[in-house]
């Protein structure tokens, strides 16, 4: 990188701010929106002048929806809740479940194993609304449906794929003999796995762990079809405030801002093992 | 089961068996190791040695036979059941530790005294000569400081058997020199069994006290190094002991006049008086009139007399010289220890004794005779 030439580096430079601009842009946009009323937003011509006003996060957090006709109730704190519950729980289960599965991919080449874990990443593949009519039907003959049970285990069809393939890479990246050398040094295949193979693959499996916490958490379809308003979580939940009387646009951004807030503040936070989690388990593996 | 610490009974490994790309690693192989014994897997890559080991190791699961140590059956035992240590050739230290923790974790769950703890490993680590690495991660030193690094967490060990793959593969010539002697006491010292996998027979002779030689999974031989070189079981193992390697020529035996004649390619023929074979080598002989004959390339006399050659080459290596000359409608090889002044093109005279003669069976490759007398 040091024997760039100027000219190069500001179109470098120029091309870098071009992409986080049309990135970051609906982002700005949407914070700018939270802060403003219906009025303010919806005036022709667009203004960024306008007083700022906390009324749209005070109306949400409260769950008051003011209108000029009416008023009415919200549950977007509950959403909000539902969406912290379903995506952890979905995270956890699946890392429970997942991790083991993909240690076992990794290290054992057993008849059809790469059949099983290919039918496992080809729910990945198929529209969710391919599996939704059959499941809504059987949720609702054994009492699954609108159940958190339910959802976290029709979650698994994003979360689960996602941290097999992931992590089942940084598996195959740890040389088997590092914990041959671990086993023979008296130690059993399940100490292995916790003290060294668990260890070494701690980021990849934070990093799985991440992704398959935001994919669960943006999920909207499965929540939308197979759970009622007080087990839906935001990405449905936003949809309150398309209402009779209007679609009320300052409030839907103020939900949408802090409904990314929490994995935006995870996705900075755990940055450089997204990163490698994706370059390194899915691509190489 | 016998006396032996180790003892493998017709150990069969196939790779992925009933499958289109079946392998065969190692053959029906039979080995005993005594206790204190240093055993040296010898054999170019891909000759099942490996495999063995890790099969001994646990590693890889035995497809037919048995293996015992101290009598006692272990090949179906996880390995962390048969007690035994080893130094893996891709090192596989643990990133997390520093080289010092390396050495010392078998030793930990021993629940040693800390400072005995110490001590082993300060002695380990002056062995091997990697005192100012101790404190320093895996990662951040060279390969050979690796490699002897996971030689230390294999020899800290009190293990019933220490199994070395390729122990010094990555360590340079004088180091590799020194470590030889110091490991070879050490074992020695402390009564250990090891068995050694390498590739390189100065390894394999200066380290271990029986040779195992295998070639396409099946063991040639299993034989002290003094043996190895001077009677080789068979054509491959004459071939393949020794450097420079055995000449080798086809043979065409014929006896009158109290004479035994070896027609060789190209008119030369080798002629000896029938006494210096003993009366049954004579007998075989009677029976094989199509043999190959062998001879070290230090056994090859220059002489005056002899039959002639023509010098090809003449290369000084620094502390001897290998000349090669065209013979016999082939090429011969010998070793002077001296500087010679042979130039390519000079006919020289070649003498074969034979007291330095190996014959084998043209057919199957068993030797037939070493010197004079039956193998």
């Amino acid at each position: 990188m040091d024997h760039m030439s100027l000219t190069e580096k500001w179109l470098r430079g120029i091309a870098l701010t071009l992409v986080v601009l049309f990135f970051m842009f609906p982002i700005f946009w949407i914070v700018l929106m939270s802060l403003q009323t219906n009025e303010t937003i919806l005036r022709s011509p667009p203004s960024m002048v306008f007083e700022p006003t906390l009324k749209n996060y005070v109306a949400i957090i409260t769950g008051k929806l003011d209108s000029h006709v009416a008023s009415m109730d919200i549950a977007f704190m509950r959403n909000l809740w539902n969406s912290i519950l379903l995506s952890v729980c979905s995270v956890a289960v699946a890392l429970l479940l997942g991790v083991p599965a993909a240690y076992a991919f990794a290290r054992h080449k057993f008849r059809g194993s790469e059949d099983i874990a290919f039918t496992l990443l080809s729910f990945r593949f198929a529209p969710p609304l391919l599996v939704l009519l059959p499941l809504t039907i059987y949720f609702q003959d054994i009492g699954l449906a609108n159940t958190y049970f339910g959802l976290i285990w029709v979650y698994q069809l994003i979360c689960l794929p996602l941290i097999l393939w992931i992590v089942r890479g940084y598996f195959e990246d740890i040389s088997p003999d590092l914990e041959n050398a671990y086993r023979i040094a008296g130690h059993s295949w399940l100490s292995t796995f916790r003290r060294i193979a668990l260890p070494l693959a701690g980021p990849g499996i934070a990093a799985a762990g991440l992704l398959a916490f935001i994919f669960a958490w943006n999920n909207f379809i499965f929540a939308l079809v197979l759970a009622s308003a007080d087990k839906q979580p935001v990405t449905v939940g936003a949809l309150a405030f398309v209402t009779a009387s209007g679609i009320q646009y300052g409030q839907i951004a103020a939900a949408v801002v802090l409904s990314i807030a929490p994995t935006l503040a995870l996705a900075l936070y755990a940055q450089r093992y997204l990163v490698e989690g994706l370059s390194l388990g899915a691509v190489k593996g | 089961m016998s006396e032996a610490l180790l003892e493998l009974r017709s150990v069969d490994k196939f790779y992925n068996p009933g499958g289109a790309n079946e392998v065969h690693a190692v053959r029906a192989f039979d080995m005993a190791v005594s206790k204190g014994e240093i055993v040296a897997l010898l054999g170019s890559s891909g000759c099942g040695k490996t495999s063995t080991l890790r099969m001994i190791a646990g590693f890889e699961e035995v497809s037919k036979g048995a293996i015992g140590v101290n009598g006692r059956e272990i090949h179906r035992l996880a390995p962390a059941k048969r007690n035994v240590a080893m130094a893996f050739e891709g090192y596989s230290l643990y990133p997390p530790l520093t080289v010092r923790d390396n050495i010392a974790f078998a030793l930990k769950s021993l629940s040693l005294d800390k400072r005995e703890v110490e001590r082993r490993v300060g002695e380990i680590a002056q062995l091997l000569e990697i005192e100012d690495v101790l404190e320093r991660y895996p990662s951040s030193i060279s390969g050979g400081q690796q490699q002897r690094a996971s030689l230390g967490r294999a020899l800290i060990r009190d293990a019933d058997l220490h199994l070395l793959d390729e122990p010094m593969g990555q360590l340079e010539p004088q180091l590799r020199a020194l470590l030889r002697g110091r490991i070879k006491h050490f074992i020695k010292e402390r009564g250990l069994t090891a068995i050694l996998v390498t590739h390189d027979q100065t390894e394999a002779n200066a380290l271990a006290d029986r040779i195992a030689v295998m070639e396409g999974g099946v063991m040639q031989q299993f034989d002290t190094p003094a043996n190895l070189k001077d009677r080789p079981a068979n054509l491959f193992t004459g071939a393949f002991i020794g450097e420079p390697p055995m000449n080798v020529f086809e043979a065409e035996v014929r006896s009158d006049n109290g004479r035994i004649n070896f027609g060789l390619g190209g008119g030369v023929a080798l002629d000896y008086a029938e006494n210096e074979f003993s009366l049954a080598l004579r007998a075989a002989l009677a029976k094989k009139p199509q043999v190959t004959i062998g001879v070290r390339p230090h056994a090859v006399r220059i002489s005056s007399e002899g039959a002639q050659a023509e010098v090809t080459a003449n290369q000084w290596l620094g502390d001897q010289t290998h000349i090669a000359a065209r013979f016999a409608g082939g090429s011969i090889v010998s070793v002077e220890h001296e500087r010679t002044r042979y130039a390519k093109g000079d006919v020289i005279g070649v003498v074969l004794d034979s007291a330095n003669l190996h014959v084998f069976d043209t057919e199957t490759g068993a030797a037939i005779s070493h010197g004079g007398a039956l193998a």
